[in-house]
């Protein structure tokens, strides 16, 4: 099996915000990230799709096809816009990179039409990212 | 199909530290052939990156695995505040009786690290220097 990665960048605003808790325990819980007026990050995206390399084109998934999947399910999605606001998949959720990361694999996985979506990690910044891999939501490990 | 993925979320730390390699079972002959221009008896340093993963599920109040906040102030006390700016070979006790390899650091961190109440540590992974890193994810990880 052969992995492939392709990377791409957006950047968005965002802020954290969970409209259940007092203004009190927001700023508690979320801290800076807490401010209403949003802060914004250039996110770096890697996508990795497992597989055999086709015989006849001697690629997994071919990569031009990837990067287009890319831009239209993510770039197009969040490029320049406002997580909390413009992108309805993450509606009622706090946009951290846990939840856009997980969002980000609900929508790639079935698109994938070659090799497997293996893993979509999603760096906030170079110090901090979020790993989606196949295997159960409760992070008890992969399937068998 | 889509299924759910498992998540996991990384923080990288630094720290600077010096450090000596020097066995106390081996011979002073042994020690310089073993680890060379690393058994300087007057230590030399490295700028350590630490990549600490953590997994389990996301809270549906704050969308995070854990609060960064609450990690920031646990890695800060038991490991940065231990290790940055020291000599490990005599300021961490640990390694007093073990030779501060960044094998033997990675796992002493791990130690510390594994002792964080609010989600569960996968994985420390810590770059020595640009081109060496070190991996540890407990002895009953898979391939460990």
């Amino acid at each position: 099996m052969i992995r492939i990665t392709r990377k791409v960048e957006f950047s968005a605003a965002h802020f954290y915000h969970n409209p259940d808790l007092s203004a009190e325990e927001n700023k508690r819980v979320f801290g800076k990230c807490n401010n209403p007026h949003g802060h914004g990050h250039n996110y770096v995206l890697e996508v990795t799709i497992a597989g055999e390399p086709d015989p006849a084109t001697g690629m997994v998934l071919d990569l031009k096809e990837l990067k287009d999947i890319l831009q239209r399910e993510v770039v197009d999605r969040m490029d320049h816009r406002h997580l909390n606001y413009e992108v309805p998949e993450l509606a009622g959720q706090i946009p951290t990179c846990e939840n856009i990361a997980t969002v980000i694999w609900k929508l790639l996985q079935p698109r994938i039409r070659r090799g497997k979506l293996d893993r979509v990690r999603l760096y906030e910044s170079p110090d901090l990212f979020a790993d989606c891999t196949a295997g159960s939501a409760n992070g008890a490990g992969a399937r068998p | 199909m889509n299924t759910s993925p498992k998540i996991s979320l990384t923080r990288r730390y630094r720290f600077a530290a010096s450090h000596r390699l020097h066995s106390l079972k081996l011979s002073a002959e042994e020690n310089a052939r073993m680890y060379g221009k690393c058994n300087n008896p007057l230590g030399h340093g490295h700028n350590y990156i630490v990549e600490v993963t953590l997994t389990g599920p996301v809270d549906p109040v704050t969308g995070m695995i854990a609060n960064l906040g609450d990690l920031d102030l646990f890695v800060e006390r038991e490991v940065v505040e231990a290790f940055d700016y020291k000599y490990l070979n005599e300021e961490v006790p640990e390694f007093q009786a073990i030779v501060p390899t960044t094998e033997n650091v990675c796992r002493e961190i791990y130690r510390r690290l594994e002792r964080f109440p609010l989600a569960r540590l996968e994985r420390v992974r810590i770059e020595e220097t640009s081109k060496n890193s070190f991996e540890y994810a407990g002895e009953n990880a898979t391939g460990n």
